[in-house]
């Protein structure tokens, strides 16, 4: 079946099966950016915005974000040029798997909050697992972003 | 220092914070064949019939391999240098099934469901066999793991498979019974590691497709592209010559994807079919079919005499290798190679060890491998002993720890898989380390414990550690770098990014080398057709070895600019200066710009291509060396941990990226805590994995880890590229030693087993309630 999906600023048709969950649907149509780490929902690799919300895109059928916005990294570019460009100041980089969807959830967590506690920015952040940074790069880095007020 | 030890991002990070492809999945064709594999659902059984009749007979089935259409050809999935130290015991497909998970046949089909009905339709008749589940009952069980023909070792490691033997070996030097009488203090305890699962959230994932020179084509995350192609040359009989092996951006390995799993499969069904083919590990199957961590049973006696001086270790270690023996020997090896040299004082130190088979998940190579149960095991027992001669374990450890400008007898004697290399430490900051991490954690104030309240008591526990920097003699990296017209480099490297930051540092070695900025020289790292040999990453190599590789060609081709400078600027290359912008005769101020000089000797006069390839083979492993401090909190009630802060000093040479080093070291650090307290590859009695998802097995999440504080060592090891050691492997080290002994500073309970659980500690306090009850 066919949905409309407004994604990353401009309208799409997807054809899905109803069974289909979004990460596949989009991985079909080369939104590579949004990944498979787990079969539990445990992970926060294939993150997407749905209307602005972070949401795990591997537990989200297909067809229930028809007519909604989704958004994958590829659509805050500029604020992913931001975070990318302090994880390069805190060494914060390694594998990269887990960067595009950690990106768009502190965008999100940006758009929603001010003045988190570090503690908050952490529970904020829970889903998204790292296994290569150790934590502490990355979230010097979210910190510095949070407080760009550019 | 212009482009080594100064802050550079990652050459990669932004493009890959922007999402862009790269990973191996991202790479596969669209009209791939899917595959699937059947899993054993028994620990050990035997095929007596598989019919896959049915399952071929559905439409958009493409091919399905059992055991009787795969050449039989014993080999080693470890993802080694040839000949491996690992026994070659495993089929690409078998008879025999050897743990639940085991490959029994596979299915490629034009889709997964589809896969997944066929799979349903395969009927197997097993024979199923009893199962050793346990390790400490392996060995000399009547019930053997291999006992097929066939399977055999590249040369001596204790191979005895009717023993389920996969591997042994015994050293010792001095006489360690009699030394250990003479002592005023011996101690001796046992000590448990489980095993541990990589995790790396990229799951292992390949693609193959055939090109239009008729060549098999791979892209495989993988770590060791050059051992993947000659591995699947060997096993399947493809000529070496026709596979090209390819890897992407990987997304993880910590070692779990040094070895060959989905290769073997898209290799055989790519190369049968003609079509092109991928599989991609469900996060099931990364847990129950691809490898974790040795489990170790390792015993100590350690003695001393009443000044402090350690005279004598003992370590015995039984290593569980699970059904397949990849990494038995060479794991269990460093667990005497890469952790006793610590103290290299003692009048005689022995170990020895068996690694057996059972019907566990294979383990192989991860971060750290066999220093880490090691590490426990020592770093426990130095604190235990220091307890019983009434001394500081600290000063314990500055009397009797490593020292720059000595050695151990142990390095001679102990390689992983040969014989080992002598070498004294040129570089060793370990008292610095020491020093400076007490400092910095507020030991003089915490130890051992401090802040107690009615629930909760804070405490502050330490270990020290080292590592290598490759293997000598064994592992070799190679570059070749090459001018361009516009005057930037190109850098091929054999050297396996990971996400270590691998590409970025040879980047900049280059770049320093070069006398150019890290924008002017492009990197592109392990292909088997365009980039020289490199074993891969692994067994912390990369920074040495493939770091000494890239810094030869960098000299060589240097020399060889300067060379044609000298022509074109007509004097001699000793009038050459060169500063990374202009090449001077500086008999007469005659100038050429790197630009135009480049433009020039690509298109004018005497045309030719500069390039330059280096390769570099280690005659040493400089160890890097660290202290590691914890400060926790235990909840007196519940038992719960929290970590507040870890500190890590360590020496690993120059830091060719700061903060990238400082990366691996806090990876690392995490993955140690995971292990020191949460992480556990746990199975039910009749041999199924519990832990098989995310859900059951836990990695530190960011709630867990409070604060990471990382230094290092001002250090320059001659023999590294700009003074570098490597530094991938050596934080994982510290970090269950270093909680044990935090929890017994804390509240006078020892634990001998990892993972370190308010469980275990709430039982060990009942049976100390007991026993003082008793008394
Ligand atoms: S894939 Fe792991 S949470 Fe969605
Ligand atoms: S950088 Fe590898 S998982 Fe986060």
């Amino acid at each position: 079946m066919k949905i409309k999906v407004y994604i990353n600023d401009q309208w799409r048709t997807f054809d899905v099966e109803p069974s289909e969950y979004l990460l596949d649907t989009l991985r079909r149509y080369d939104y590579l950016s949004v990944r498979r780490g787990c079969d539990t929902t445990s992970c926060g690799v294939c993150t997407v915005l749905l209307d602005g919300k972070p949401v795990p895109s591997c537990s989200v059928l297909a067809v229930s974000v028809d007519n909604k916005a989704v958004t994958t990294v590829e659509g805050i570019k500029k604020e992913a040029e931001k975070i990318s460009h302090y994880f390069g100041l805190e060494g914060a980089d390694q594998c990269g798997f887990c960067n595009p969807a950690l990106a768009l959830t502190v965008y999100a967590m940006k758009q929603e909050f001010d003045n988190l506690s570090d503690h908050e920015i952490r529970e904020y952040l829970i889903g998204n697992l790292c296994r290569c940074s150790g934590y502490i790069a990355q979230e010097k880095a979210v910190r510095k972003y949070l407080e760009d007020k550019s | 220092m212009k482009a080594v030890n100064v802050l550079t991002p990652s050459i990669d990070g932004k493009g890959l914070m922007m999402g862009k492809k790269g990973y191996t999945d991202d790479l596969a064709e669209k009209d791939s064949l899917i595959i699937k594999v059947l899993r054993s659902p028994y620990p050990f059984a035997r095929i007596k019939k598989i019919d896959v009749f049915k399952a071929l007979e559905l439409v958009g089935v493409e091919t399905i391999i059992t055991h009787h259409d795969v050449p039989r050809v014993p080999f080693t999935r470890a993802g080694q240098g040839y000949p491996e130290p690992s026994p070659h015991d495993k089929f690409v497909l078998d008879e025999y099934v050897r743990y639940i998970g085991d490959e029994v046949c596979v299915v490629a089909a034009i889709s997964e469901a589809i896969c997944d009905e066929a799979i349903k339709l395969i009927e197997v008749e097993y024979e199923v066999l009893k199962p050793i589940l346990d390790f400490e009952e392996a060995l000399d069980n009547p019930n053997i793991i291999h006992p097929e023909a066939k399977i055999h070792e590249m040369f001596p490691i204790g191979f005895a498979p009717k023993r389920n033997l996969a591997a042994s070996y015994k050293m010792e030097v001095g006489d360690v019974e009699s030394t250990l009488k003479k002592a005023d203090v011996v101690v001796k305890d046992t000590f448990y590691t489980q095993a541990q699962a990589h995790t790396m959230l990229e799951p292992h994932t390949v693609n193959a497709r055939i090109d239009y020179q008729n060549r098999l084509i791979i892209y495989s995350s993988t770590q060791t592209p050059f051992h993947v192609r000659r591995i699947i040359s060997q096993a399947l009989g493809i000529p070496l010559a026709e596979i090209r092996v390819i890897k992407p951006r990987v997304g993880g390995g910590f070692g779990g994807k040094q070895a060959i799993h989905g290769e073997m499969f898209c290799a055989l069904v790519t190369y049968r079919t003609g079509k092109p083919s991928k599989i991609v590990f469900s996060r099931t199957e990364v847990f129950e079919a691809t490898y974790s961590r040795h489990p170790m049973k390792i015993e100590m006696a350690i003695g001393a005499m009443n000044d402090g001086r350690i005279t004598a270790i003992d370590c015995h270690v039984l290593s569980d290798t699970g059904a397949y023996g990849e990494h038995a020997l060479t794991v269990f090896m460093v667990t005497g190679s890469k952790v006793l040299p610590l103290y290299n004082k003692v009048d005689a130190v022995r170990f020895s060890g068996e690694v057996v088979y059972t019907n566990h998940t294979p383990a192989g190579a991860f971060r750290g491998y066999g220093a880490i149960q090691g590490n426990f095991a020592l770093e426990s027992i130095i604190d235990i002993l220091a307890r019983k001669l009434k001394f500081d374990p600290i000063k314990l450890r500055e009397l009797n720890m490593m020292k720059e400008k000595e050695t151990s007898p142990i390095f001679a004697i102990m390689g992983e898989g040969t014989e080992g290399t002598a070498m004294t430490m040129d570089t060793c900051k370990l008292d610095f380390c020491v020093k400076r991490g007490k400092e910095l954690i507020g030991w003089e104030r915490k130890y051992p414990r401090y802040d107690e309240t009615p629930t909760s008591i804070k405490a502050v526990g330490m270990a020290i550690a080292m590592q290598g920097s490759g293997i000598p003699y064994i592992d070799m990296g190679a570059a070749t770098i090459k001018l361009n017209d516009g005057g930037f480099f190109n850098l091929l490297v054999g050297a396996t990014e990971i996400g270590q930051g691998s590409d970025t540092i040879l980047t900049q070695i280059a770049a320093e080398e070069l006398e150019v900025t890290v924008d002017k020289v492009i990197v592109y790292s392990s292909d088997t057709d365009l980039t020289p040999f490199d074993v891969g990453a692994y067994a912390s190599s990369t920074t040495f070895v493939s770091g000494n590789a890239v810094l030869d060609a960098a000299r060589k081709l240097k020399q060889k600019m300067v060379q044609e400078a000298a022509r074109i600027l007509e004097c001699t290359s000793k009038d050459i200066l060169y500063d990374g912008e202009n090449f001077t005769n500086t008999t007469n101020n005659k100038l050429i710009s790197l630009v135009d000089f480049a433009n020039e000797i690509t298109y004018s006069r005497e045309q030719k291509q500069l390039s330059e390839t280096g390769s570099y083979v280690g005659h040493k492993s400089p160890p890097p060396f660290m202290a590691g401090f914890v400060d926790l909190e235990i909840d007196k009630e519940t038992f719960n941990i929290k970590i507040l802060d870890y500190v890590s000093v360590v020496d690993c040479g120059t830091t060719i990226n700061p903060k990238l080093a400082q990366g691996q070291v806090e990876g690392a650090i995490v993955q140690g805590l995971g292990m020191a307290l949460w992480e556990e590859v746990k199975y039910s009695s009749s041999g199924k994995l519990i832990s098989n998802s995310l859900l059951n097995y836990q990695i530190p999440t960011r709630l867990d880890i409070n604060n990471l504080t990382t230094e290092f060592a001002e250090s320059y090891e001659e023999s590294g590229p700009f003074g570098a050691k490597s530094v991938g492997e050596v934080g994982i080290d510290t970090p269950p030693a270093a909680v044990a002994n935090a929890v017994f500073n804390a509240i006078g309970i020892r634990i001998t087993s990892l993972p370190i659980t308010p469980e275990k500690i709430f039982r060990a306090s009942q049976e100390r309630k007991n026993t003082h009850e008793q008394e």
